[in-house]
């Protein structure tokens, strides 16, 4: 079983946020609405100054509390890779799941239910990256399986300092960013 | 997919025999098929649809998804040597020019005073055939000399032949002088030749980038910004001179806050480093250089030390950065820029960068400077232009001795304003917002009071439509066929733009208004083609190439050639002396400094900022504004403060403020962002926004416009360009 995760360079990122625009056509997103984004954030003092960029998303947490909180089921882990998932007939568009995520993944589609990141699954399961990655100008981004030793994502984890986001959540984050 | 070897050589020595076939290419096929063949069912499932992009002059090959036979997406064309299938954000975006709801959708004529915005919608016919009496009357009153053409991209290609073909000189684009002009006349009068566009710059396989004000990763220029992440990959060391902490100051081992305006002082201490410890490429300087000791001579009192109150860097950051460009050389790029109308110094500082560039021995090597290749295709068989009786207007008594190259558009509304050298009368602007390109708005506007003809032709209500006597609605490029794209680059290729899909209205290519307007004015005879498939195969066929192999693979490449010395390419510089001019002989005959020198910028008034702009990675000038997708990722762009200085004039993160320049001309209300990534002295904003065309309503009065601004220029002695960063503004609070 395949445990999908991303991790994402923010040494090569940019920000130029072509992942959003990428995820926003091939997902049809809403006018208004963006499934991931991009958060620069600065430390020190000019001109000494180091700088993150980083493409943020669903974290496809492994301890998601966006799954515990959802009374309907609707959101669910998905059986290939462990992809949150959010079953759209099935939601009632009570916004727990919006309450309870600590990264502000979600928002309620103009059609009345919660939605986010899939990580490209329908994409995923033709063999290809999800959309943000397959378009990054910069190719910062690796998606793949975090139980393959031998997936690039592993060999980027294992060799390299990383960090995720809200560690102290506790909800296991699958997206890792590269420093 | 790609050209054998033998034929791209017997392409090479090809000519065309006469205007030959016309094919039965009849009527225009769109790519998409909204209704299957076979069953007359509407079309299910994807297609795809190779074309070039235009959101930005790169110009990236792409393919355009249908589902259902409607326009889903688009993704870069793997075939393609710019985005290598990966678009920029605003490729990726494109989908959104289609389906931007501010489109202009019919001709349309002025029917109050120019500006107010007052239209009555006509038909093509009563568009064009309006346009062309008045191109009658001006020829015949002062001449076709009188009429000129602003245009921007590939898609200006005919009406620019038009132009010609009627008779005037006068036809450019801002992108020369109010943008790249000043680089290449620096580069020209050092090593005989331009940098071009696509940039010649081998970034991908560079040790050591100099980036002095240019903000790659903003400025999205597709190619450049992949190689710059493999090059960072390859662990390259960036040097990032900048007066705003950029993202690419985030990927550097050395950010240089130099203090603006003082570039060519740092340029010339670095020169000074690497002539005086005898770290430069001796064999290149000695085998291709020309006037080595006058210009080591001129140099050598320009010390770290002398530099430093100058430029604020710090003597131990020069010498530390000057040998790490030595220890990397020929491998080393001091990158030339792109937009470097900045101080007034321009084409002075671009040659300083050529030359320490030449110090370097970076151009023509591999890590430098490649020596671009292209697929030549032989250009269409049109009879030959009338030889205008007057020359260029831009340019009487050779005022700007280096204007040799495009002509300068600010030089043509100059013109329009005084009658000199001869009047102008008319105006046709393609797909450049003029108001937003040249600076000091009002000029422009004066300019245009001048006008018996202003015609716009452009896909959206720009603010310069706003002025226009006749709005011409263009088709997007994802709905017409263009020129080809033949951009010389690291490897010669042809790409097509092609139809995908239907226009939502009335807009039309711009072949076909070139095409129309040529049949009213008598000049049918250079329109010889039957429609533009006709010409493109005309032309494509002259190489043994075909539409219609273009049509299915997009991008055709042709075999690889050398593009470094050392590989074979023969250095030629097409300068005076055949060599790379250290020191000019011809600009020190024209009065100027043979070897570039630093004046001392001005200072901002007390309480006031220097204005400085840039590009950001999801907007292309002021052109993309409206498109519904890149609107999402940003709709208005905000004025960086330094922390400190917001901090006393009690500003925050979000609030809004106007900005006034030293002339009292106060901006659209405008976000603040307190950072600590830019100098105290500085503010900077993102190019293209605060438009005030009242029809693009989506993004009417969306932040501020640097342009407005702008009313303060100054030219560039050499070649006219006009340095824009020469504004101060002070802040107001809204009230």
């Amino acid at each position: 079983m395949a445990r999908y995760g991303m991790a994402i360079d923010t040494k090569l990122c940019v920000g130029c946020m072509d992942c959003v625009v990428a995820c926003k056509t091939e997902n049809n997103v809403p006018e208004g609405y963006n499934r991931d984004w991009i958060t620069e954030e600065a430390f020190g003092k000019f001109p000494n100054i180091n700088l993150e960029i980083r493409s943020e998303r669903c974290n496809h947490c492994e301890n998601a509390p966006c799954v515990s909180s959802c009374p309907t089921g609707a959101s669910h882990y998905h059986d290939i890779g462990g992809v949150v998932l959010v079953e759209y007939n099935e939601c009632i568009g009570c916004k727990a799941c919006i309450a309870s995520c600590p990264y502000d993944a979600r928002f309620i589609h103009p059609d009345g239910y919660a939605d986010k990141c899939t990580f490209c699954i329908h994409r995923v399961e033709e063999g290809k990256d999800p959309a943000c990655v397959s378009v990054c100008p910069t190719n910062c981004m690796i998606f793949g399986d975090l139980d393959d030793p031998n997936s690039e994502i592993s060999k980027q984890l294992n060799s390299r300092k990383h960090h995720s986001l809200k560690p102290v959540a506790g909800t296991n984050p699958k997206i890792f960013y590269l420093t | 997919m790609e050209l054998s070897r033998r034929r791209f050589l017997q392409i090479s020595s090809a000519t065309v025999t006469g205007l030959a076939a016309v094919t039965s290419l009849s009527s225009i096929t769109k790519g998409a098929k909204k209704i299957e063949e076979k069953t007359g069912k509407p079309a299910k499932g994807i297609q795809k649809i190779p074309t070039y992009c235009d959101l930005c002059f790169w110009k990236c090959s792409a393919v355009a998804y249908l589902k259902d036979g409607e326009l889903w997406k688009i993704e870069g064309h793997t075939n393609d040597p710019l985005s290598n299938g990966r678009l920029c954000p605003r490729g990726t975006g494109g989908v959104g020019a289609h389906y931007d709801k501010d489109r202009l959708k019919t001709p349309l004529i002025r029917k109050s005073e120019r500006g107010e915005e007052k239209w009555v919608s006509v038909t093509w016919t009563e568009a064009l055939d309006y346009i062309a009496d008045k191109m009658e009357k001006i020829k015949i009153e002062y001449g076709p000399e009188s009429m000129a053409l602003f245009s921007h991209g590939v898609g200006g290609t005919f009406l620019k032949h038009m132009i010609k073909a009627f008779g005037s000189p006068n036809e450019t684009a801002p992108s020369f002088a109010q943008c790249r002009g000043p680089r290449e006349t620096g580069f020209e009068l050092t090593f005989g030749d331009i940098v071009g566009s696509p940039e010649r710059t081998d970034i991908e396989n560079t040790k050591c980038m100099v980036l002095i004000g240019s903000h790659l990763g903003e400025n999205m220029h597709n190619t450049q910004v992949q190689e710059f992440a493999k090059a960072n990959k390859k662990g390259a060391t960036f040097i990032v001179v900048d007066p705003r902490f950029s993202t690419a100051a985030s990927k550097a081992k050395y950010y240089l806050p130099i203090k603006p305006g003082t570039d060519i002082a740092l340029l010339l201490a670095w020169m000074n480093v690497i002539v005086n410890e005898n770290l430069y490429d001796k064999d290149y300087v000695e085998k291709y250089g020309f006037g080595f000791e006058q210009f080591a001579y001129e140099i050598k009192d320009y010390t770290p030390e002398w530099a430093y109150p100058r430029t604020g860097i710090d003597p131990k950051v020069i010498r530390e950065t000057a040998y790490e460009m030595a220890k990397h050389k020929p491998a080393t790029i001091v990158h030339p820029g792109r937009r470097t109308t900045w101080y007034g110094d321009d084409s002075q500082r671009s040659r300083a960068i050529a030359l320490l560039n030449a110090l370097l021995g970076s151009w023509g090597r591999k890590g430098g400077f490649f020596m671009p290749t292209k697929l030549s295709i032989p250009s269409y068989p049109y009879p030959e232009y009338p030889k205008p009786e007057r020359g260029r207007v831009d340019n009487p008594d050779e005022r700007f001795p280096f204007a040799k190259g495009e002509l300068l558009a600010n030089g043509i509304r100059e013109a329009t304003i005084t009658g000199n050298p001869y009047p102008v009368k008319g105006w046709i602007i393609y797909a450049t917002n003029l108001l937003q390109a040249i600076p000091n708005q009002e000029e422009t506007i004066k300019a245009i009071q001048n006008l018996d003809l202003m015609v716009v032709v452009d896909v959206v209500p720009s603010e310069i439509a706003g002025w226009a006597d006749v709005v011409l609605p263009e088709s997007v490029y994802l709905e017409r066929y263009d020129e080809l794209n033949i951009s010389p680059f690291k490897e010669g290729f042809v790409s097509i733009r092609q139809p995908v899909v239907d226009e939502p209205s009335h807009q039309k290519p711009n072949w076909w208004i070139a095409k129309e307007l040529g049949k009213r004015l008598g000049l049918k005879k250079y329109f010889p083609w039957n429609d533009i498939e006709d010409y493109l195969d005309t032309r494509l066929k002259s190489v043994g190439l075909s539409l219609e192999r273009l049509k299915k693979e997009g991008v055709v490449k042709a075999p690889k050639q050398p593009i470094y010395f050392e590989d074979g390419v023969q250095p030629n510089f097409w300068t005076p002396s055949g060599k790379i001019e250290f020191y000019s002989l011809q600009l020190k005959e024209k009065g100027f400094d043979p070897v570039p020198k630093f004046t001392e910028p001005e200072s901002p008034p007390p309480g006031y900022f220097r204005l400085l702009m840039g590009r950001a990675p999801v907007h292309t000038f002021a052109k993309t504004q409206s498109n519904p997708i890149l609107k999402d990722m940003m709709e208005e762009n905000s004025v960086w403060i330094n922390n400190d200085i917001a901090m006393r004039y009690g500003l925050k993160s979000g609030d809004y403020i106007k900005l006034k320049n030293t002339d009292g001309v106060v901006s659209n209300k405008v976000k603040v962002k307190a950072t600590e990534r830019i100098r105290p002295d500085s503010v900077y904003m993102v190019h293209g926004f605060g438009q005030r065309s009242k029809m693009l309503k989506s993004t009417y009065l969306k932040g501020a416009s640097d342009a407005q601004l702008t009313t303060k220029y100054k030219l560039d002695p050499l070649m006219g360009g006009t340095a824009m960063n020469v504004n101060f503004v002070t802040f107001e609070r809204e009230a």
